[in-house]
C-alpha cells in the first residue's frame, strides 16, 4: 500500500511501509549506502509528517520484511502480546510520540506497555522524536535485571569490564581486570573478547575469570564473548560459565551470517540457565548488537538500518538477557559516518531497546576512520547516562588494544558517576566499600601498594 | 588469520606526571603507605604501576579526580592523531611504486572507482572495484601476452591507512621477493592502487589472468598500531569472492610480524593454496610447525640464483 503527504501544492508518495520507514530516518551514511535514504532534506521530513499518521496498529499487519520468509517476523508477531498494547491501540504514530512524552506515560505504564510494542512501532515512533525526546522517555522506563547483582536500578550505572589483550595473554588479562576493579568498575560483568576461538584457550580463560570472582567473592559474573556454539561446548565439558554471549541482528539471514538462528539462541540459553550459577537472579544471557549489521551481510530487505537494529532487541527479548548493548560505532563510518550520526544512533538504540523492555548498554566507541573522537563520546555518554543507559564499557584508557577501536574507559565512568551522581550495582558499591577500594559515597579512596586484590597479580604474589 | 603477536611498547604510566619522591624525601606528615598526593600534585598514581608491563593496554594510567592526568590525555591525543593521519594521508602511489620498481618488479599504478578520500570511506563498493580506465590499463597489459599470465597478481593498495604502505610495501616486498624467487613463481607487475579495498584484487587478479592474488592492504589502524600492514591470499581471483574464501596475515609491522617472517607464511600459503586449489576457511596456516626459534627457515634459493 502506497503512502501519500501533501506539502503545499506537492505530494510526496512512498510506495510502502518500508520506503516510508527508511526515508523518515534521521541522515545516516548505511543507508545512503544501501540507496533507501531520503533523497531531500525536505522528503526526509515530509516522509516523518506521513509516518506520524500511521496507526500504530498497522505495523501489526504490514511487516517490513515478510512473515514468510523470516523467523524474526514470525517472533514478533507471534509473541504480540494484544493487552499489554491495548492502551495505545488506538494511537497513530504521532500520537503515541505525544503520549510517551506526557504524564500519563509513567514508569509503571511504560513497563506494562513494552510486551506490547513491537520493534517497528519503537523505531517508528523514535523516528519523530528529538535526541531530548529519546532521552526523556528512556530515562522514564525501567528494566532491572539479576544475576549475581541488580543492573538497572533507577539512579544507578553499571559498567563492563573489558580487559582484552591481542593475544589472550593470561597475566595481561588479570593485570587489566585488576585495575578496572581498583577503578570501580565490573559490575555488569568482567567480559573478555578473545582473540582465540579455541576451546582449551577459552576455558583457561573461564577459569581465570572464575577464580578472581570467587578468590575475592565479588559480586558479579564473568562472561567471554564468544559464539553460542562454543559456549555451550565449553559447558559441557564442565567449565565454570556465568553468562552465555551472542552478537545477533535483526533479520533471520543476518542471525544466519553469524551462523545462529533462534533455535541455536534457546539452546545456548537452557545451557546456561542448567548451570543455576546466578545468586539473586536467572538473567543469564549478554547479546550484542549494532545498527548496519544487516547491511554489511546483504541480508537488510531493503529496510533502513536504524529498525533493523529494533527488530535485533525482539531477537534478545524472549531471552530475558542480563545485558545486551549496541556496539554503536564499531563497524565503520560506511554505517554511521560521524559523530553526529552516531551519537543520534547510540540515543535511538536505547530508547527503542528500554521501550521494548531489554536492558540496554551502549557501546560508546568509534574506529580511526570515522569522523569522531572524545569530545564526540563524552557528548554521547553523558547524554546516556541523562538518559538512564543500562551499562557502558570500561575499557583501560579507552583503548582496546585487541579490537583496535576506542570506547568508555575505567576513567570515563568515574565522570559520570560524579556529574550524574550515578551510582553502582548496589551488592557490588557493597563490596568496593568492604575492600576499602571506594568510599561509601561510591568515590575511589587512595590504594596502597598492599591492597589485598594486588595479591592477585602475576609477579607480584606474597 | 595467522596469530600475530603485537606487543606495543607502552610506555610506564604516569610518566612526567609526578616527580616520584623527588628529592628522596616523603613529606613527614606522611606514615602510611599511601602513594597518593606526593608534594603537592594533585594526580593520585596507582601503586600498581609495575603491572603495566603485563599488557600493552593503558593501566596504571593514575588520575586527577575522575580525569584522566594531562599527560596521559596528551599520550592519547597523539596516538589518534596518528592513526586519524594513516587514514587520511595522500597516498603518494608513484612513490611506492618507484621504490617497488627499485627491487625489480615491473609496477603499474592504477584507481579504485572511488574518486576520492570521503568516498571512499562512504562507499566500499566502489573501492572494491577498479575505475574505466584502471580496468583498461589491466587488460590492455593481459591482451599483449595472454600465455604470459601470472602464477601471482601482486596488489599494493592503500586500504585504511596509506601511512602502512609508505613504511611497509617496500621493506616487505623485498623479503617477499626472495621467496618469489625460491619457489621460481612468475608474477605479473606490481599494480599499486588509489583508493582501494581488499577485494579490488579480485577484479586485478582476473584482468591479469593470474591463478592467485596477494593484496598488501593497509589495515585499518589501531590507536597503538597506525601502521600495521594486511595480506590477503585469494585463489582464482574473480569479482564476487567472499571473505571466506580468502587467507588474511594481519598486523605486519615493526611491533608485531616481522617482514621476514609475514613473507614466509604468505609463501608457505602460496605454495598450499596453488597446490590444493582452494583458498579460505579450508586452508589453515599451519606454517608455524616450521618456524625455527620462532624464525622463517632460511632461504632455499635456486643455484641459478643463489
Amino acid at each position: 500500500m502506497a503512502y501519500r503527504h501533501m506539502i503545499g501544492a506537492r505530494s510526496w508518495v512512498f510506495a510502502d511501509l518500508r520506503e516510508l520507514m527508511a526515508k523518515a530516518t534521521p541522515p545516516r551514511s548505511g543507508d545512503m549506502l544501501a540507496g533507501i535514504a531520503a533523497a531531500s532534506a525536505e522528503e526526509n521530513v515530509a516522509a516523518r509528517m506521513c509516518l506520524a499518521e500511521v496507526p500504530l496498529a498497522t505495523f501489526l499487519t504490514e511487516a517490513l520484511v515478510p512473515y514468510e520468509a523470516d523467523e524474526v517476523t514470525r517472533l514478533v508477531i507471534d509473541t504480540h502480546d494484544a493487552a499489554a498494547f491495548a492502551p495505545v491501540a488506538h494511537l497513530t504514530v504521532g500520537d503515541f510520540r505525544d503520549f510517551l512524552l506526557s504524564e500519563r506515560a509513567t514508569p509503571a505504564v511504560l513497563a506494562a506497555l513494552a510486551p506490547g510494542i513491537t520493534p517497528e512501532m519503537a523505531a517508528a515512533v523514535s523516528k519523530l522524536m528529538r535526541n531530548q525526546d529519546l532521552i526523556m522517555v528512556a530515562k522514564k522506563c525501567r528494566v532491572v535485571t539479576r544475576f549475581r547483582n541488580t543492573i538497572g536500578l533507577p539512579g544507578t550505572m553499571a559498567v563492563r569490564l573489558q580487559p582484552n589483550h591481542p593475544t589472550d595473554d593470561p597475566a595481561g588479562i588479570t593485570a587489566a581486570i585488576l585495575d578496572g576493579l581498583l577503578y570501580g568498575c565490573g559490575d555488569a560483568v568482567i567480559g573478555i573478547n578473545p582473540a582465540s576461538d579455541s576451546v582449551p584457550v577459552l576455558s583457561e580463560l573461564l577459569k581465570l575469570v572464575d577464580g578472581i570472582i570467587q578468590r575475592f567473592d565479588i559480586p558479579t559474573q564473568g562472561c567471554l564473548l564468544t559464539h553460542v556454539t562454543t559456549s555451550v561446548e565449553v559447558i559441557n565439558r564442565g567449565v565454570p560459565v556465568d553468562l552465555v554471549f551472542q552478537s545477533v541482528a535483526g533479520t533471520q539471514a543476518a542471525n544466519a551470517s553469524f551462523g545462529i538462528d533462534l533455535a541455536v539462541l534457546k539452546e545456548g540459553h537452557e545451557a546456561a540457565l542448567s548451570l543455576k550459577r546466578g545468586t539473586v537472579g536467572d538473567n543469564v544471557m549478554y547479546f550484542e548488537t549494532g545498527q548496519g549489521s544487516a547491511l554489511s551481510a546483504n541480508a537488510h530487505h531493503g529496510v533502513d538500518q536504524q529498525t533493523l537494529e529494533a527488530r535485533a532487541y525482539a531477537v534478545c527479548r524472549p531471552f530475558r538477557p542480563l545485558l545486551v548493548n549496541t556496539v554503536v560505532g564499531f563497524i565503520g563510518p560506511e554505517y554511521l559516518y560521524d559523530g553526529k550520526q552516531i551519537i543520534r544512533a547510540g540515543l535511538e538504540d536505547h530508547f527503542c531497546g528500554k521501550l521494548m523492555g531489554v536492558p540496554l548498554g551502549c557501546d560508546v566507541c568509534y574506529t580511526n576512520h570515522a569522523e569522531a573522537d572524545q569530545d564526540d563520546m563524552d557528548t554521547l555518554m553523558t547524554l546516556l547516562g541523562a538518559a538512564g543507559v543500562t551499562y557502558i564499557m570500561g575499557i583501560p584508557g579507552s583503548d582496546d588494544v585487541m579490537l583496535n577501536y576506542q570506547s568508555t574507559s575505567f576513567h570515563d565512568q568515574l565522570y559520570l558517576r560524579e556529574v550524574l551522581g550515578l551510582r553502582r550495582a548496589p551488592e557490588f558499591a557493597r563490596w568496593l566499600t568492604e575492600m576499602g577500594i571506594a568510599e561509601a559515597d561510591g568515590r575511589l579512596r587512595p590504594q596502597g601498594a598492599n591492597h589485598p586484590l594486588l595479591a592477585a597479580a602475576p609477579g607480584l604474589a606474597a | 588469520m595467522s596469530g600475530a603477536t603485537g606487543t606495543n611498547g607502552t610506555p610506564a604510566a604516569g610518566d612526567g606526571t609526578t616527580p616520584e619522591n623527588a628529592g628522596g624525601r616523603e613529606p613527614p606528615e606522611r606514615r602510611d603507605d599511601s602513594p597518593v598526593h606526593r608534594d603537592d600534585s594533585p594526580v593520585h598514581r596507582d601503586s600498581w604501576r609495575r603491572l603495566a608491563g603485563l599488557t600493552p593496554a593503558r593501566i596504571a594510567l593514575g588520575r586527577v579526580g575522575a580525569g584522566l592526568p594531562t599527560a596521559e590525555v596528551l599520550r592519547f591525543s597523539l596516538a589518534h592523531a596518528q592513526a586519524r593521519d594513516a587514514v587520511h594521508t595522500p597516498f603518494e602511489s608513484a612513490t611506492v611504486a618507484a621504490g617497488i620498481a627499485g627491487l625489480g618488479f615491473e609496477t603499474v599504478t592504477v584507481s579504485s572507482a572511488a574518486t576520492g578520500r570521503d568516498i571512499y570511506l562512504r562507499r566500499p563498493d566502489l573501492g572494491r572495484r577498479l575505475s574505466a580506465e584502471g580496468r583498461a590499463t589491466l587488460e590492455a597489459l593481459h591482451q599483449g601476452d595472454p600465455a604470459a599470465a601470472p602464477d601471482i597478481a601482486l596488489v599494493v593498495a592503500d586500504g585504511l591507512s596509506s601511512t602502512a604502505i609508505h613504511v611497509q610495501a617496500v621493506p616487505f616486498l623485498a623479503a617477499f621477493r626472495a621467496r618469489l624467487v625460491e619457489n621460481g613463481w612468475r608474477t605479473g607487475p606490481v599494480v599499486v592502487a588509489s583508493q582501494a579495498r581488499v577485494a579490488l584484487g579480485d577484479e586485478v587478479g582476473a584482468a591479469l589472468g593470474a591463478r592467485c592474488v596477494v593484496v598488501l592492504v593497509g589495515e585499518r589502524p589501531g590507536l597503538s598500531s597506525p601502521d600495521s600492514l594486511g595480506l590477503y591470499l585469494t585463489f582464482e581471483p574473480k569479482v564476487g569472492r567472499t571473505d571466506a574464501e580468502r587467507n588474511c596475515i594481519s598486523n605486519v609491522r615493526g611491533e608485531g610480524l616481522s617482514h621476514d617472517l609475514a613473507a614466509f607464511k604468505l609463501a608457505w600459503l602460496l605454495k598450499e593454496a596453488l597446490a590444493r586449489r582452494l583458498t579460505g576457511v579450508q586452508l589453515k596456516d599451519e606454517s608455524d610447525l616450521l618456524l625455527v626459534a620462532g624464525r622463517a627457515p632460511p632461504l632455499r634459493l635456486p643455484e641459478a640464483a643463489s
